[in-house]
């Protein structure tokens, strides 16, 4: 290394010097904290006391810690289709030349604007089993016995999945971003061709969006396992919507058995990684890359 | 070898970070105040006129003396904050919890021991209602003082009663006087010869009621309001939940007991039916809680209730008497659960003896008496003066002081994972009120993973106990 490029490295290292005291501090060493935590019983106030990997084999048996990653799955197939189909749904409506385009796309971007916390409160109430803006909507229609929503174990699941559809504008703008990328002279081409509109999009906007599409994918199913305001705030009964995130927070802060909380956040790393990388195989057909 | 040295972006981005980093680790020095008195800070958990009530009293305090200032800050989750506060090494100095916290915070060594400078402050045990002064004690110490005690009782809706041909003067007195009365005052809504008619439950042909077609527009009583102490119905049955050492005691008969009765109410009315009925109401202690709403005519809660009727129903005709007992509990003495806000101080406060002085003078009766008045409640002394009971806002709160006298009057299982215990027993009864298990099968889940659970604390105690102990006894800093 010359000293010019010497010099060079010190200055960099100067200007990123906040973020990595920030990652050091804050992230690498919580991050390897919670790795040796896992390994220990720890309650936050006392010591650690190594005990192996008890709590790991303590995860086997809890029934709860299944019943968690079940409510997690289950939830997550749900709400990463559907909110992936709307999504896109939705950017290509909103990418049509109509008048108001603009005001149509704020209107669907402002609710992810919206705290989680107050959307969560908003959508209680919505979703009220008996005075709820839904349940009185279908009344009206002549459903006479609509479902509890949140309250019922059984649907507690696909309201949360619907309610998640609320914050779908950032997903949306990312589509819309995409959809102006889709090469104009190939649209144009099939239509001279005489595709259809359908056609079109099949062949040639959605592999065109594709590494859009993974990308999207990628981050559903990481923010997906992760699931947490929306559903501690509106809660659900017999534990039908105790997600696995919830079940960490649970253990960490309420109960304090914050050993367990970190042996589940590493477990919760490895299926993130896990899916991460399923996703990333059985895509690798159906994603396109411009110049490949 | 200029060239080798850091350079000058670096240093001086160096410098500026270590300033920054300097500044903020600093500890502020705000525990003198410029008069010269100690400053002491004191978490509470309570918000609104509580606050304001004890920031009465505080204020009392600060002009009664030259030497402390207490500085009461309103805090939510006071619990979790403190426990971190206290982790980190900057607890507050008073600290307002619950006592059901008392065991779980003191085993983790979060709190200070109190015995000795409560000696040395003429405070003692005799001065106190024992129920009340046992909730501070965990493992041979003295962890808190209370501040202001509750107990259960039966509050109910006099109207409710009157339009149901019952005495508004004569709340149930047993345990199946409680039941059929909470059957006369259930009302349901169903569809007669085409038409919809309001009537009693009891009014109903066998066909109807085992049809389930109907809807219930108000109850007597439900085990499923979204009120406190659900998962202690046990104690009416008389029920234990621990034997106060290592064994979890949720599958006790008593407690079977209680969920059986539970279930043959979801039997009774339907499991759908009570689902729609409590699917509009709100949180606890809310508005749109059916007792307040007048939909329920019987409800279980502590001398708090007022101030949530006062705010929320102020036309609410209501009485409150003790809440029966299954037949033979507690040898026929009314029967109520408690539990008390309390004051501790954290370990590592930094004026612990200030602190302890505060939480004395909270103690004298006068001022005990102000601060539970002013929240319409009784206070943990065994002493009560006649102005007192004379002037309290709440009319019931003889019966609250009385109850909490009784020999029936049972605690807060005191054990340090009460709180996760509770969410289990919780759990259990939805599933007992959906009828997706029975009784004896929710119980045995309970005991199993609550079990599991002590074990694991028990094992952990058993490699710290003996030292923390001798921590403890030696520990004197008054």
């Amino acid at each position: 290394m010359t000293p010019g490029e010497r010099r060079r490295t010190w200055v960099g290292l100067a200007f990123i010097s906040p973020w990595i005291i920030g990652f050091v501090a804050f992230t690498l060493y919580p991050v390897c904290a919670s790795l040796y935590y896992s390994f220990c019983d720890y309650d936050v106030l006392s010591p650690p006391v190594w005990v192996g990997l008890l709590n790991y084999k303590d995860m086997v048996s809890d029934s709860v810690f299944w019943q968690s990653v079940y409510n997690t799955l289950v939830f997550n197939l749900m709400s990463l289709p559907l909110g992936l189909v709307s999504a896109l749904a939705l950017a290509l409506l909103l990418n049509q030349p109509v008048r108001m385009r603009g005001v149509f796309r704020a209107i669907y971007y402002l609710p992810s604007l919206v705290p989680a916390v107050a959307g969560a409160m908003v959508w209680l109430w919505i979703l009220n089993g008996r005075v709820g803006l839904l349940n009185q909507a279908l009344m009206a229609i002549g459903i006479s016995h609509p479902p509890l929503w949140i309250d019922d174990p059984a649907w507690a699941k696909p309201s949360l999945a619907l309610v998640s559809l609320w914050g779908c504008g950032n997903t949306v703008v990312i589509y819309l971003a995409a959809l102006q990328g889709v090469p104009r002279s190939l649209i144009e081409a099939a239509m001279i061709d005489g595709a259809s509109a359908w056609k079109r999009l099949i062949y040639i906007t959605l592999p065109a969006i594709s590494p859009v599409i993974y990308f999207n994918l990628l981050i559903g199913i990481i923010g997906g396992l992760q699931v947490f305001t929306t559903a501690i705030i509106m809660g659900g009964a017999e534990r039908s919507t105790l997600f696995y995130a919830i079940y960490i927070y649970w253990n960490a802060f309420e109960y304090r058995h914050m050993g367990y909380a970190a042996a589940m956040a590493w477990i919760l790393c490895l299926m993130i990684m896990a899916l991460t990388w399923a996703a990333s195989r059985f895509s690798r057909s159906l994603v396109h890359y411009q110049g490949e | 070898m200029a060239e080798t040295r850091a350079p000058m972006p670096f240093r001086l981005t160096l410098c500026l970070l270590l300033a920054v980093v300097a500044a903020g680790c600093a500890r502020r020095d705000d525990t003198v105040g410029s008069d010269g008195r100690v400053v002491i800070n004191y978490w509470e958990k309570w918000s609104g006129f509580e606050a304001d009530s004890m920031q009465r009293v505080i204020d009392d305090f600060n002009r009664s003396q030259n030497r402390i200032t207490v500085h009461f800050l309103s805090v939510s989750q006071v619990d979790i904050k403190l426990l971190l506060a206290t982790a980190s090494g900057h607890p507050p100095d008073v600290a307002g919890l619950w006592s059901e916290n008392i065991p779980d915070f003191s085993e983790k060594g979060a709190l200070t021991p109190l015995d000795r400078g409560l000696a040395k402050a003429g405070i003692r045990a005799d001065h106190y209602i024992p129920l009340f002064w046992e909730l501070c004690r965990h493992r041979g110490f003295t962890w808190g003082l209370p501040t202001t005690p509750g107990c259960v009782a039966l509050f109910y809706n006099k109207r409710l009663f009157r339009a149901s041909g019952l005495d508004p003067e004569r709340p149930p007195r047993t345990f199946a006087e409680f039941e059929s009365m909470s059957r006369r005052l259930t009302v349901v809504e169903l569809e007669r010869a085409g038409r919809l008619v309001r009537m009693p439950f009891d009014s109903m042909t066998e066909q109807e009621r085992s049809s389930r077609r109907y809807t219930l527009v108000q109850v007597g009583h439900l085990p499923q309001d979204a009120g406190m102490f659900l998962s202690g119905w046990g104690c009416w049955f008389g029920a234990r939940y621990y034997d106060g050492d290592r064994a979890v005691l949720a599958d006790d008969p008593g407690n079977v007991a209680a969920y059986e009765w539970m279930q043959s109410i979801a039997r009774t009315y339907g499991v759908e039916n009570m689902k729609n009925f409590i699917a509009g109401f709100g949180v606890s202690q809310s508005a749109q809680t059916p007792f307040l709403g007048g939909t329920e005519a019987m409800v279980v809660q502590g001398p708090w209730m007022t101030n949530f009727i006062k705010m929320y129903a102020p036309g609410l005709e209501w009485g409150v008497a003790p809440c029966p007992a299954a037949d033979g509990v507690a040898g026929g003495a009314p029967v109520t659960l408690a539990q008390s806000d309390v004051v501790v101080i954290p370990h590592g406060a930094p004026h612990p003896r200030e602190a302890l002085e505060f939480i004395c003078y909270l103690q004298r009766q006068d001022v005990a008496e102000k601060l539970a008045s002013s929240q319409l409640k009784a206070t943990a002394l065994r002493e009560v003066s006649r102005s007192f009971l004379a002037n309290h806002p709440n009319p019931a709160i003889g019966l609250f002081i009385e109850l909490s006298r009784s020999p029936g009057a049972r605690a807060v299982p005191r054990l340090s994972i009460w709180h996760e215990y509770d969410a289990e027993l919780s759990v259990a009864r939805e599933r007992v009120l959906a009828l997706r298990a029975t009784p004896f099968e929710a119980l045995a889940e309970v005991q199993k993973r609550i079990q599991w659970r002590l074990d694991r604390v028990m094992r952990r105690w058993d490699v710290v106990g003996d030292k923390r102990l001798a921590e403890w006894r030696a520990y004197d800093a008054w």
